[in-house]
């Protein structure tokens, strides 16, 4: 009997560090089937199939090609098991042509054979319906283009099972729709594609069948006829997990920021924000919920100045109410920002890259804070920060050797306590934290909630960007979902149910522009 | 006339030195390793050609040129390379910072061969006094009849074989980058090395190939400048540390195109010996023309980020180390 399923993988277990970022996930893909693998951020999609692709290596579990337990521990031996891999970032070098590109790292002859490459192109267009130039230099080329080039190089190496992370993410619609007739036009000549997405409409759209994660862990599969958007989402989010999370009623909620037709483009004119209208009110955490890369990361630069703005667009900043004066915050940049005396504080996601020095020592780095209001003449004030440093150290129970350690020696929870810590400090009227928990352990997780807690009853508007739903359920009185740039819908904390969250994070609702629930 | 030949003779040979550097280090910058340690790896290969050929003409009874120019030669190929290997070691495998390596290479290739060019000096009688005048010979010698066709013929024929050699090298250098598979390969992991991994291309091995291969190029260069240019003798001054960072100089110069290096070196070549040509310079204004060949450099530069061409810039992943599971 043939074998019926191209690739199974069994009980892989994959750890970064402490971090589990697969547990004994079970995966199977049979032959001339596309298979979805489903999950939020941060589920071990990618993972999962990095170790397939050779360019992680499981720490435990069976993987089996074809029927036969294999070991694959470099890119090189997955492309001898027919195993080809189009990343999210392309793996294309800009300043080759796409047949060098191709030809790189292949075996063969002294020379690089163009003609023949370029022949082989020119079939393997023809046969599924691509469209490559092989003299093309890579950057010359669009993003459909770069990506169409990704799957003929691996089809050119020989490639039956092909794995496309999220290849949707970077498409229009129409360059979606191409992607999905060729994959069809592989899976009829008999290969086996399994595509990372987040997108419940691409799923039922492509797949046959679904795989889901969640959090590191394989949830289940089904045939795709049999699914629907719901009970994926279900899968996908899980049931509510209580947290214990303390939440106080927001007491005497003041509008502090107003966000208006806020709309960012990147620097390669893409549209990252779509006209935003959102307010943040004192004394409450708002809470920003959506698929990681809707736009999270630019609504927080935007606000904090690190960011430009299309024209239109404005943030309103209110000390004292909806009644009193209003300062425009975009076009200052955060020096302009914190010259005003407006105390905005952010805690980023890059925490070691944009929050703190990973050189400096933990005085150095509240420092940063205050070096230009507390320093006179040439020479630094040194005092006052050591003295912050310590104090933050006792109050968080920062685990560290001395207040002179660089903070990059820390541990991930540690380097967040001191961030938090700072910017606490400063006791600012509007908290902005991005991923705040992220690869923290639990006690670290609960001190940073108590802490945001602590900042709402002071009266401080928090805006808390995470991708926990259930934190955001239990943490934050209003949840902002964000999809695809897009605001789709302010959900009441209290009442909303992870099930909606999630749902609105993946499908865009048509009443997705209202404000305020 | 003669003015002008004898300019561009000397070009030539100062040309040769850093030609020699230049091609090296272009072929590890393709690998994305950035060698700061040229100078030294040419003080490696000039001592140690210098005291093979030493040892051998006082060991031997009657010393043949044609030996003491093929020992001196294995020895100044095997010195560098071994100083492109610790340089491969320290970054590639320890991941130690390349800029700091390569400084610290240089600072010891050149303490080394002044250390080993003194106790050279010592073993033949005192200081200035060593000399491979047999080895040195062959060196630099040339086919009289062809040199002596003129102008032409001076100009065209009358280098010692490493002038020449150089010219094939930085032309097979050109090819391989250009045409050759491996040379692809080795252009990607200059460019991206997570690529080129990923499509099975072994990083590691490459890396540590073309940085000892460039290394014992540039080696060749200090042989050169050793046994031809300053004729088999030692000199603790430090100019062949200056003619390396010319080399380094010459790399951005030629926009790391071994091929173009080719003619850019006989132009550094004559904008330094420019001041030997003009009448009337004083010692400042001598000084001032020395430093003709960097101040193209930062014109090049200049020239290069300006017209934003990508095929003109440094390999982008120059000067990082790859590390297959950084996340």
């Amino acid at each position: 009997m043939a074998e019926e399923f191209a690739v199974r993988m069994v009980d892989v277990t994959k750890s970064f560090g402490h971090v589990l970022a697969n547990n004994k996930v079970y995966l199977e893909l049979k032959k001339g089937e596309i298979l979805s693998l489903l999950g939020e951020n941060g589920s071990g999609k990618t993972t999962l199939m990095n170790m397939l692709a050779g360019i992680y290596f499981p720490d435990a579990g069976q993987i089996y090609i074809n029927g036969q337990e294999v070991t694959i521990s470099s890119p090189h031996d997955a492309y001898k098991l027919g195993i080809g891999m189009v990343h999210q970032h392309f793996k294309l070098v800009d300043v080759l042509t796409a047949a060098e590109n191709i030809a790189l790292g292949l075996p063969g002859g002294v020379l690089v054979d163009r003609k023949a490459i370029a022949k082989k192109i020119r079939e393997i267009c023809d046969r599924y319906g691509f469209a490559v130039d092989p003299d093309r230099k890579v950057y010359d080329m669009s993003v459909s283009e770069k990506q169409t080039l990704e799957i003929v190089k691996t089809l050119y190496r020989g490639a039956d099972i092909l794995i496309l992370d999220e290849p949707t993410a970077v498409l229009t619609p129409q360059e979606t729709e191409n992607l999905f007739a060729v994959m069809r036009n592989m899976r009829a000549d008999g290969k086996s594609i399994i595509i990372i997405t987040h997108k419940l409409a691409e799923v039922l759209a492509i797949s046959d069948r679904v795989t889901v994660l969640r959090k590191g862990e394989y949830i289940g599969d089904m045939d795709t006829a049999k699914a629907d958007a719901r009970s994926l989402t279900d899968m996908m989010v899980g049931r509510t997990v209580t947290l214990n999370i303390q939440r106080d009623e927001p007491v005497d909620p003041q509008r502090r920021l107003e966000i208006r037709n806020l709309t960012v483009k990147d620097k390669d004119g893409v549209t990252r924000l779509d006209d935003i209208n959102l307010d943040v009110y004192a004394g409450e955490i708002l809470g920003i919920a959506g698929i990681s890369g809707c736009g999270q990361k630019e609504l927080l630069e935007t606000i904090a100045g690190l960011q430009p703005a299309a024209s239109g667009s404005s943030v309103k900043y209110r000390p004292t109410g909806p009644d009193g004066p209003a300062e425009e915050l975009l076009g200052l940049g955060p020096r302009a920002v914190s010259d005003r005396g407006i105390r905005l504080a952010f805690v980023p996601e890059d925490r070691l890259g944009m929050g703190l020095v990973g050189s400096m020592d933990l005085a150095g780095n509240m420092m940063l804070k205050s070096y230009r209001t507390q320093s006179k003449g040439m020479l630094t004030e040194r005092r006052k920060p050591y003295e912050l440093a310590k104090e933050v150290v006792r109050e968080l129970d920062v685990v560290t050797p001395s207040i002179e350690t660089p903070v990059r020696k820390l541990s991930g929870g540690n380097v967040q306590k001191v961030l938090v810590g700072r910017e606490i400090a400063m006791q600012p009227t509007v908290l902005m934290s991005a991923y705040a928990v992220r690869g923290l352990d639990i006690n670290t997780s609960y001190t940073i909630y108590r802490l945001l807690g602590e900042q709402k009853r002071a009266g401080v508007a928090v805006i808390y960007v995470g991708e926990d739903l259930d934190v955001l359920l239990q943490l934050c009185d209003r949840i902002a979902v964000l999809c695809s740039g897009r605001l789709n819908g302010v959900l009441d904390g209290r009442t909303a149910t992870k099930e909606e969250v999630g749902y609105r994070m993946t499908a865009m609702l048509d009443s997705g522009k209202e404000a305020r629930a | 006339m003669t003015q002008l030949i004898s300019l561009l003779t000397s070009a030539i040979v100062f040309g040769t030195v850093i030609l020699y550097g230049a091609v090296g280090e272009i072929i590890t910058e393709k690998s994305g390793n950035l060698n700061l340690g040229v100078p030294g790896i040419m003080y490696l290969g000039g001592i140690a050609g210098l005291a093979a050929a030493f040892l051998y003409e006082t060991h031997a009874a009657a010393p043949s040129g044609a030996v003491g120019l093929v020992i001196s030669f294995l020895a100044a190929l095997a010195a560098s390379a071994l100083g492109g290997l610790i340089y491969a070691f320290l970054t590639i495998t320890l991941r130690a910072n390349q800029n700091v390596t390569g400084l610290t290479l240089t600072i010891f290739g050149a303490g080394l061969a002044n250390l080993f060019g003194g106790s050279l000096n010592t073993m033949a009688g005192g200081v200035g006094q060593i000399h491979v005048a047999v080895t040195s010979q062959s060196y630099r010698a040339y086919i009289p009849a062809l040199a002596g066709l003129g102008s032409v013929g001076k100009l065209l024929f009358s280098f010692g074989f490493m002038a020449y050699l150089a010219i094939l090298i930085a032309l097979t250098a050109s090819w391989f980058l250009g045409r050759s598979r491996v040379g692809l390969n080795l252009r990607a992991i200059g460019e991206d090395p997570a690529t080129a991994d990923a499509a099975g291309v072994n990083v590691t091995r490459y890396k540590y190939l073309a940085t000892c291969t460039g290394a014992a190029i540039s080696g060749l260069g200090g042989l050169y400048y050793v046994m031809d240019y300053i004729k088999g003798t030692w000199t603790t001054d430090s100019t062949i540390e200056a003619l390396g960072w010319l080399a380094v100089a010459l790399v951005i110069f030629a926009t790391w195109r071994p091929a173009r290096a080719i003619w850019s070196a006989y132009l550094f070549g004559v904008l330094y010996w420019a001041y030997n040509y003009i009448a009337g310079l004083s010692r400042a204004s001598i000084e001032l023309f020395k430093m003709l060949p960097y101040v193209v450099t930062i014109i090049v530069l200049v020239v290069v980020s300006m017209r934003r061409s990508k095929e003109s810039q440094p390999p982008k992943s120059l000067g990082l180390s790859y590390f297959r599971e950084e996340r």
